[in-house]
């Protein structure tokens, strides 16, 4: 059932990515290029996304658990230090470059390319460098 | 046909919300790719089954979208297709790769963790590195396209 449960939860998200057109570099970088010719979609992308989730959210979240799960696992710091925002920089730099945040490039796939395969490759090796760089992970 | 690319964008986002809240609501989870995947990769334990169907979930949209020929993408230009074609070479996708990496591993979240579960759960730290992230990748765009490449 919980195995179900990320399939369809996988499966809805990629349909999400696909439609909007974020499996789209050049949609991405149209949006990220304000000095140039301004792509919107992403405005319309992110906002359905956060006002259906913090709907969703405040609905489940009025049960006292997951149907599946004995509890809700939430972060629960809200401390701003400098591993968060520098990790955040270094994303921002490499989403810029290429077009590709993690969900839009692994949902591309299907369209294999050798570019998206190098970014891919590296992508995994980078979480592994952030894991060695994280004490007590 | 702008107001179609427009409404397929707020069509798919929701899509990703109903996503974020079935997650939720079944396993008590975050929808956040990166710390999904790379939790997968790095990660032993009861978590793993999940986490690589969702994998396969979010391969299979695309991927049944394309093999049935439904016209349902939003590549910019090209209406029949999916996936748009990558948006730079090797040596620029090996660079971006690994910042993305290393990036969202350090800041503990991408566009999804960060960007729609944290915005949605209004999390201090998600508003800040949403915010970080957008405009470093603004400013990243502006210095490729418009400085680097305009005086080649």
């Amino acid at each position: 059932m919980k195995a179900l449960a990320g399939y369809l939860a996988g499966l809805l998200f990629g349909l999400g990515l696909a439609i909007s057109g974020m499996t789209d570099p050049a949609r991405v970088i149209g949006f990220l290029d304000v000095a140039g010719d301004w792509d919107s979609t992403l405005v319309f992308v992110l906002g359905g996304a956060v006002v259906t989730t913090f709907l969703g959210y405040r609905l489940v979240w009025r049960r006292s658990a997951p149907l599946l799960e004995p509890r809700f696992q939430l972060p629960t710091r809200s401390d701003l230090d400098a591993r968060l925002l520098g990790g955040a920089a270094l994303f921002g730099i490499g989403w810029g470059l290429s077009g590709y945040c993690p969900g839009p490039a692994v949902a591309s796939l299907p369209g294999l390319s050798w570019p998206l395969t190098v970014f891919v490759v590296t992508l995994v090796a980078g979480w592994w460098l952030s894991r060695r760089l994280t004490p007590g992970a | 046909m702008e107001t179609m690319g427009w409404l397929q964008g707020a069509l798919g986002g929701v899509l990703i919300g109903l996503s974020a809240t079935l997650l939720m609501g079944l396993l008590g989870r975050i929808a956040g790719i990166s710390g999904i995947l790379s939790g997968l990769i790095f990660e032993r334990g009861g978590d793993r089954p999940w986490r690589l169907a969702f994998l396969l979930g979010l391969v299979s949209g695309p991927g049944l979208l394309m093999l049935s020929g439904l016209d349902w993408g939003n590549v910019a230009g090209d209406s029949g297709a999916t996936v748009g074609a990558p948006a730079s070479g090797l040596t620029t996708m090996l660079v971006a790769g690994l910042l993305v990496g290393l990036g969202t591993g350090l800041g503990s979240g991408c566009t999804s963790g960060h960007g729609v579960c944290g915005l949605a759960r209004l999390s201090p730290r998600s508003v800040a590195a949403t915010l970080v992230f957008v405009l470093v990748a603004m400013l990243t765009v502006f210095v490729a396209r418009h400085m680097l490449e305009g005086s080649a």
